[in-house]
């Protein structure tokens, strides 16, 4: 259904509830009543299909005496965002919880109640994310404007886990810190012998107050904080939250920027596929390939730095554009290079997919299944494993369409998929950056400058898991009033609870490699 | 199987010069080390990790000095499990308050005699993180750290370099 349509249909149902606005061609924001504010994401739900994408509030007492409620859909087949807003009142701060009739809310509700203590009234899980009980206490909500300090005292209660009871069953607790060298968090698992029937995922561990530190920050500032958010992605988190600046500024980036940006883009995205296809080798003890994959992936890394001087793509980009060009020389160096790492790759592949054993243990382990992954809004590369495709680069009007961009999905659901879909899109990021260096535009420029001012947005751009997604709220200096970060890890993390039941423990640290998701991320 | 048989035996041993000048580098501080190590530890020096609260980048490089290329390995450091099979700690992130105590229990696991390292900005100060009210900032105000690795990250050369000048100058005693 289109787009107007559905605008149309819904300023029918709700009549005199609804006022509609389109402040970006991409973009459609209605303003709804409270009392209306469910119902109309439901029916974008169901029209759009489309998950939560983001559901998030604002604090807007000091000059409306209220705080606002957002949330975010997609119209998958045009690439449009609608945002659902609805005001909440300052003195009873409550709302209708979506979370009942749609899940993927579950868990932005209670980021909600524990960052603003507005209540999300009717979700039946209000358990606090990040903030734990054990370290901080009740009705301390850091994300309201007036938050300065914590106060202590009436202490939090204990966090409960999900309980299974019964004859036989018990639990494996594993973590925060974990064996290898990785990020923390709580995994709880319920088993029956060897079948895993329940896992709980407790994160949180690494939240550091990322949004709240975005607050104030003026806008040439903001980047660098957005590629500490998820460091395996600094590049698509930087570039997502300067495109919600480019948006609201109204900057038209050069053309030669945006094809640079591509390739940036994809060689993340390059590096850590190649890192988890050896991620996924090591998991299963079969070391060689994941030697070679380690190979690979240093390649990339050592070529991310010839290019920018850094080996995570970090101050690459700014609002308007590219910090630095490259330059003829560099891109035979990238050319050349992506020649060696084609051949290594396909070499690492091949060693990997011919052995009958590891395919054994990746064929059919921790399926998702695609209803599953629909009613959780998992999101990017877990999604498409499973059916789901989305991918934000399709949308693209500047050099991904050029390039004919290829969305890969798979339907499986299982490790096997999540591996073949990193294979396949590694060859089609190693096609579309010889395209992109190809075309490449000559221009003298590779920014242009910004001129600041007020308004709200959403940036976005496709990670190699999927969905980075930012809204920002700036004032008129173009500082940052509000900002609203989702890694498509917050939306998957779910998505591995289910798809490891049934499977054994030794199999969990493949299914959890084949998803590869962000503590950080996650955490904020 | 059969496959890595085949072209193992018709290729031989697989070298990567991915950056000339880079492999004198590593091992030109990497030899050194080892010969320190060997004369300190006995023979290897057991490393465990803990992250707490840092952006990834820095186990991607901590992860990075482990392969091939770097393979700090064979200078003797060993990445390993569990606290208990440890001689040093090696934490990164600003500690955030959540991990505070998992951070304490790990240190209290390792056996005596024992060290800690940190490494990246974030466990320095609380880095791009330090104003944030949820980060208790610099590991040293909650562990004895005795050596700082920067960077943001820092790179697997610049790991294997500072360990390398740490133990020259003579410490830990
Ligand atoms: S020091 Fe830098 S790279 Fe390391 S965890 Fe902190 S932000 Fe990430």
């Amino acid at each position: 259904m289109d787009s107007p349509e559905i605008v149309q249909g819904i300023k029918a149902r709700f009549p005199g509830s609804v006022s509609v606005s389109e402040p970006y061609p991409e973009e459609v924001c209605l303003e709804v009543d409270s009392g209306a504010f469910k119902d109309i994401c439901l029916t974008l739900h169901k029209k759009l299909r489309s998950p939560v994408m983001m559901l998030f509030a604002v604090d807007e007492r000091e000059c409306l005496k209220r705080f606002t409620i957002h949330a975010v859909f997609i119209n998958a087949k045009k690439g449009q965002w609608f945002t659902v807003t609805t005001a909440v009142p300052r003195e009873t701060p409550s709302f209708n919880a979506l979370a009942t009739a749609i899940h993927s809310a579950a868990l932005f509700e209670r980021e909600i109640r524990e960052m603003f203590g507005i209540e999300p009234a009717g979700n039946p899980d209000i358990r606090r994310l990040n903030l734990h009980n054990e370290v901080w206490p009740e009705g301390n909500y850091p994300l309201r404007k007036d938050f300065t300090a914590v106060e202590a005292g009436n202490s939090a209660p204990e966090y409960k886990f999900d309980r299974v009871e019964g004859e036989g069953i018990f639990e494996v607790p594993v973590g925060p810190v974990h064996a290898g060298i990785i990020g923390p968090g709580h995994f709880r698992f319920s088993v029956a012998g060897e079948p895993i029937i329940n896992l709980e995922t407790r994160l949180g561990f690494t939240h550091r107050g990322v949004e709240k530190l975005f607050e104030g920050m003026p806008y040439a500032d903001a980047s660098g904080l957005a590629e500490r958010v998820s460091g395996d992605s600094s590049f698509a988190h930087s570039l997502a939250c300067v495109r919600a600046f480019e948006k609201i500024f109204g900057v038209s980036v050069p053309a030669r920027a945006t094809y640079l940006r591509s390739i940036f883009l994809e060689l993340e995205r390059m590096y850590n596929h190649i890192n988890d296809i050896g991620g996924m080798a090591v998991d299963v003890g079969f070391s060689f390939p994941a030697a070679y994959a380690s190979i690979v992936k240093e390649a990339i890394l050592q070529l991310n730095e010839k290019l920018t001087g850094n080996r995570y793509l970090k101050t690459t980009v700014v609002t308007g554009g590219i910090r630095h060009d490259i330059n003829e020389i560099k891109t035979k160096i990238l050319l050349g290079c992506l020649d060696g790492i084609r051949h290594d790759f396909d070499e690492a592949v091949k060693i990997l997919t011919s052995s009958i054993s590891f395919m054994d243990r990746v064929d059919t382990t921790g399926v998702l299944r695609r209803k599953t992954a629909e009613d959780l809004g998992v999101l990017g590369l877990a999604g498409r494993a499973s059916g789901i495709a989305l991918d934000l680069r399709s949308y693209d009007t500047g050099p991904y369409k050029k390039a004919k961009f290829k969305m890969a999905v798979e339907q499986s659901g299982d490790v096997l998929a999540r591996l073949n879909l990193r294979i396949a899109e590694f060859r089609e990021s190693c096609r579309l950056i010889g395209f992109f260096i190809d075309d490449l535009p000559q221009a003298k420029e590779c920014y242009t400058t910004a001129a600041p001012k007020a308004g709200s947005g959403i940036g976005y751009t496709e990670g190699w898991r999927g969905p980075v997604l930012y809204w920002i709220k700036t004032d008129a200096k173009g500082a940052i009033e509000r900002c609203k970060v989702v890694d498509p890890s917050f939306h998957n993390w779910q998505g591995l609870s289910y798809a490891v039941l049934g499977n054994i423990i030794p199999d969990f640290p493949l299914c959890n490699k084949s998803f590869d998701l962000s503590y950080s991320g996650n955490d904020l | 199987m059969l496959y890595i048989f085949k072209s193992r035996l018709l290729k031989g041993v697989v070298t990567r010069q991915i950056e000339p000048g880079l492999r004198g580098e590593v091992e030109a501080a990497g030899f050194q080390l080892r010969a320190l190590i060997t004369e300190k530890f006995g023979r290897s020096l057991h490393i465990r990790e803990v992250d707490t609260g840092s952006c990834g980048a820095c186990e991607s490089e901590i992860i990075a000095a482990n392969n091939p290329i770097y393979d700090i390995q064979r200078f003797g450091i060993n990445f390993v499990a569990s606290p208990r099979h440890a001689d040093a700690l090696l934490v990164t992130g600003p500690v955030s308050k959540n991990m505070l105590c998992a951070l304490k229990k790990t240190y209290d696991a390792m056996p005596e005699p024992k060290f800690v390292i940190t490494a990246g900005d974030c466990a320095l100060d609380g880095g791009a993180f330090k104003n944030s009210y949820y980060v208790e900032g610099a590991v040293s105000k909650v562990l004895p750290v005795v050596l700082h690795i920067p960077g943001c990250p820092p790179s697997p050369l610049t790991i294997i370099q500072t360990l390398l000048a740490f133990f020259e100058s003579g410490r830990p005693h």
